[in-house]
């Protein structure tokens, strides 16, 4: 295990690999023809196409936004594969029929999956590039009636929940990004928690962008049943290439009365090199929908990759009671650039949320933190705590702090602070007159910094985001 | 879009017969017509620009105005004149400055130019200033200020001076009128003095207000500036305030907004050398249906600079509240320390605030944080005082008394802050 999380931490991007599976590519460029072929490769039903192109129609329409901290090249969306999957499409119930190439590239990745099938006790559905080969655990969710599968079976298998909620939160207009999304997702999860139950195991997906130049566009639906419980956990890796890459996924989440939803993610994608080049470009939707009373949903992520993070995982706070949970720690070297944060929603009565975030820029880079607290007329007794600090290593980078709050009920509470500082040389020269290596002093520091994020991460995930965090920095302080 | 064409053409129709008469040298006339098409092309910003998200510009653009016909007020000002500043005060009428009304007696050591006059002594600063300091193309509202510079003020404190006594600026309207005040202050090296902008309500008047403030501190100089926004609760009014620190200076100020139904203050505070110190507090009580904005902006461009915001506010009634702080650290700018915290009380459950304090820090070397908070009186306090005999009415009055204290502390002058004071308890007493 210590073996995969050096690999898995080390600075200089390891996994810049390409596997040689044999994957099929349609030709590159978008319209409404590579949107029916994608459908039809997919063989999805009729009501799935129509979302598709209509998504396609209000994208034609939208306009690239560019009110994000930060510069980017002008994506030119007709030179991306839309489509590629494996040609030999396994289906299979045990690790002895998978590709045993794909399996060695988990296993340089360290997440060997017979491994960890037994030791963590997780349930993994390996995306890769864009279509699941591996399932596991399946048939023990299944019996207590948890569906976790690729969410372009569950189109198949179980189209009326699909439907229902797919789009229920995100919009197929909600954003540029969303709308290219909804109208060429390739994969994705699907989550179903029926009521009353707690999932027994934390759910998990290992993303993984393969095919050069091929945009990918995960589509995730998780939702919890009236008292329902589950954590998902997502962690993403890529392989390097000098070409930037765009990431545009959709998250969204659904907790009825009483549910319970926490997801983790720790990315950890192709930043590019010293100057910048290449790179994830990583500009993803999530939302998560508090429909019931007492529902809950919680995110933490661990940003430490891509060359541009772009995102906010939201809480629509609607039911009364309800809770919402932001933890993030967002860490940037190079030329590395992030703008993330979180909205929360307050719609429904006695509703909470509570946002920490921590950004950390080292290098040449640009660290923003952006989040918005709406506290809306009828959420009577709503509460907000919000603190963002951060902290900078050397004098080329920036932090940001763009928080917006807007409340228009007066039985509100909210709170907003935000620091920003250094590790100073007295915290460093305390822990080196201890005989703590300079490295070592400022892992430790760094990670006294993000506590109270990782404190909310499973307990694998905090020990690989700490070391994560130590090896990302090697050589930027001093 | 028809009604937007008809009100240019309104502003066209005024600028003409301003600019006609102007006998004004040709960098100023051709600075106004191009700050004219600037505004014809553009307007009045819109939502869409994130600087005014949360500030609907469309209550002014429905609004007519006209040009002032009179040259003196028909009321008395005396009463509008601090006690403190009965011999220093100097007075705008309708956005111009008079100076048969003003009076500098107890301040001979400072020097007043209307901008006729200076334009003739000070030609080479004005154009510098007028040009470069605050330009017509930030916003409509500068563009529109700009294009109508007539009769401006340009305030010289000289190297060393020491003005004993307060000078107070006084801004009145009459009905219907666009007041665009211009005002250029120069703090020479080692001054220091004491400047009370007051625009004070003439009743129930309906006007636009449209002022340009534009301050420069050179080398150890010290400003302490009070803003008191009292205008008419039928009023329009936006203050553009621009502030340059040399080394060693210090600006503090305080701006309290009271009046207007539709205000706004864009002030920043920008650091040209080092180790200067910039406070800038202020506090705002709406009620009714009244609107108001604040929009700060300090900038750290030099190593060693201290800077402070402080801003509270009382929100009540139906009125609305946006506040937005920023606070720049650039690279280079080592050994910084800036902090902001916006504290609002919302008393009422029809009003609304909007905050959003921001950091932009390119430099690691520094100090810096924002708090931002929005809610009631604690409830323990209010607990506390009751345990002590007083009803609870009594009690969440004296909390909000206090909480707004904080700021009108800050201003030494005891005949402004006891007219302070008297708005204030009225406020309270309204809720009692």
């Amino acid at each position: 295990m210590t073996k995969a999380l050096e690999i898995l931490a080390n600075r200089e991007y390891k996994y810049g690999f390409v596997t040689q599976i044999e994957t099929e590519t349609i030709p590159k460029g978008l319209n409404e023809e590579t949107i029916k072929l994608i459908s039809k490769k997919k063989d999805e039903p009729e009501w799935m196409l129509e979302f598709r192109l209509k998504a396609y129609r209000q994208w034609l329409k939208m306009k690239e936004p560019r009110w994000g901290n930060f510069e980017y090249p002008k994506i030119d969306f007709q030179d991306i594969t839309y489509y590629a999957a494996p040609k030999k499409k396994p289906k299979k119930n045990s690790l002895e029929e998978v590709d045993p190439e794909l399996l060695r590239t988990f296993e340089k990745l360290g997440i060997p999956l017979s491994e960890q099938k037994m030791l963590a006790n997780v349930a993994v559905d390996a995306v890769f590039d864009s279509v699941s080969v591996a399932t596991t655990f399946k048939e023990k969710l299944k019996k207590i009636g948890v569906i976790f599968m690729p969410i372009s079976e569950a189109i198949r298998e179980y189209p009326d929940l699909v439907r229902e909620y797919l789009g229920s939160v995100v919009p197929i207009n909600d954003n540029f990004y969303a709308a290219l999304n909804s109208a060429v997702f390739s994969d994705g999860s699907f989550v179903y928690v029926p009521k009353g139950v707690r999932c027994p195991m934390e759910l998990s997906t290992y993303f993984r962008i393969n095919t050069q130049e091929s945009g990918q566009f995960e589509r995730t639906l998780i939702i919890a049943e009236e008292g329902a419980y589950v954590a998902y956990n997502e962690g993403c890796t890529a392989p390097q290439f000098d070409t930037n890459q765009l990431h545009a996924a959709v998250v969204e989440l659904i907790a009825l009365d009483n549910a319970e939803i926490k997801y983790s993610t720790v990315q950890n994608w192709y930043a590019g090199d010293e100057n910048g080049v290449g790179g994830i470009y990583n500009f993803v939707t999530k939302r998560g929908a508090c429909r019931g009373k007492n529902s809950k949903i919680s995110w933490t992520q661990v940003e430490t990759g891509s060359a541009i993070t772009w995102k906010y995982p939201s809480v629509i706070l609607q039911g009364d009671n309800s809770i919402g949970e932001f933890y993030s720690v967002a860490l940037t070297n190079n030329k590395q650039v992030a703008d993330t944060g979180t909205k929360m929603i307050h719609i429904g009565k006695n509703t909470r949320s509570t946002i920490v975030s921590k950004g950390i820029a080292a290098g040449y880079s640009n660290n923003s933190y952006r989040g918005l607290v709406k506290i809306l007329p009828k959420a009577e007794n709503a509460r907000n705590y919000t603190q963002c600090d951060s902290m900078l290593i050397g004098d080329k980078c920036r932090a940001n702090t763009f928080p917006y709050i807007e409340v228009m009920n007066n039985t509100a509470k909210v709170e907003h602070e935000a620091t920003t500082s250094r590790i100073s040389e007295e915290q460093l020269f305390y822990l080196q007159q201890r005989g703590i290596k300079q490295e070592d002093a400022v892992s430790l520091i760094i990670n006294g910094f993000c506590k109270e994020v990782f404190r909310e991460l499973p307990m694998e995930y905090a020990v690989e985001a700490q070391k994560l965090l130590g090896l990302k920095l090697e050589g930027s302080v001093g | 879009m028809i009604t937007q064409v008809k009100k240019q053409n309104l502003y066209e129709e005024l600028f003409q017969k301003s600019f006609s008469q102007s006998t004004q040298p040709a960098w100023l006339k051709d600075l106004r017509l191009k700050a004219f098409e600037y505004f014809s092309q553009n307007g009045f910003p819109t939502p869409e620009d994130e600087e005014w998200k949360y500030t609907n510009t469309a209550p002014i653009t429905r609004e007519q105005f006209s040009l002032s016909v009179e040259k003196k007020p028909s009321t008395q000002l005396e009463n509008l004149i601090y006690k403190e500043t009965q011999r220093s005060y100097l007075v705008f009428f309708n956005g111009q400055f008079i100076r048969e009304l003003s009076n500098l007696e107890a301040a001979s050591n400072i020097e007043i130019f209307s901008f006729s006059e200076a334009l003739k002594t000070n030609n080479e600063i004005l154009e510098e200033k007028l040009t470069k300091q605050v330009q017509y193309q930030r916003n409509g509202f500068t563009a529109l200020n700009t294009a109508f510079i007539e009769n401006g003020l340009f305030l010289h404190i000289p190297e060393n001076q020491k003005v004993s006594v307060p000078i107070q600026i006084l801004f009145v309207s009459t009905e219907n009128v666009i007041a665009t005040p211009r005002i250029l202050i120069l703090v020479a090296k080692g001054a220091e003095a004491t400047l009370i902008e007051s625009y004070l309500r003439s009743e129930q008047a309906r006007y636009f207000t449209n002022a340009v403030i534009e301050i420069s501190l050179e080398d150890r100089a010290t400003l302490k500036h009070h803003r008191i926004q009292r205008e008419s609760h039928n009023a329009f009014h936006i203050t553009t305030t621009d502030v340059e620190i040399g080394e060693e200076s210090i600006y503090d100020s305080t701006n309290i907004t009271l009046g207007a139904k539709w205000s706004r203050h864009e002030i920043s505070a920008k650091f040209t050398k080092e180790k200067a110190e910039v406070f800038v507090d202020g506090l705002y009580l709406t009620s009714g249906e009244q609107f108001a904005d604040t929009h700060s902006v300090i900038d750290h461009l030099h190593p060693n600079c201290k800077s402070r915001q402080n801003y509270k506010g009382i929100v009540d009634g139906k009125s609305r509240v946006v506040f937005n702080g920023k606070i720049f650290v650039r690279e280079g700018a080592k050994g910084t320390d800036a902090h902001q915290s916006n504290k609002n009380l919302l008393l009422s459950s029809n009003a609304r605030i909007d905050t959003k304090p921001q950091l932009e820090i390119f430099n690691d070397d520094v100090q810096c944080s924002h708090g931002a908070t929005v809610g009631q009186l604690e409830e323990e306090e209010i607990f506390y005082l009751m345990s002590r005999g007083l009803p609870a009415s009594l009690a969440k009055n004296l909390l909000t008394y206090g909480f707004a204290e904080e700021i009108i502390n800050k201003i030494e002058l005891e005949s402004v802050k006891a007219t302070l004071d008297e708005a204030l308890l009225n406020r309270l007493s309204v809720r009692l």
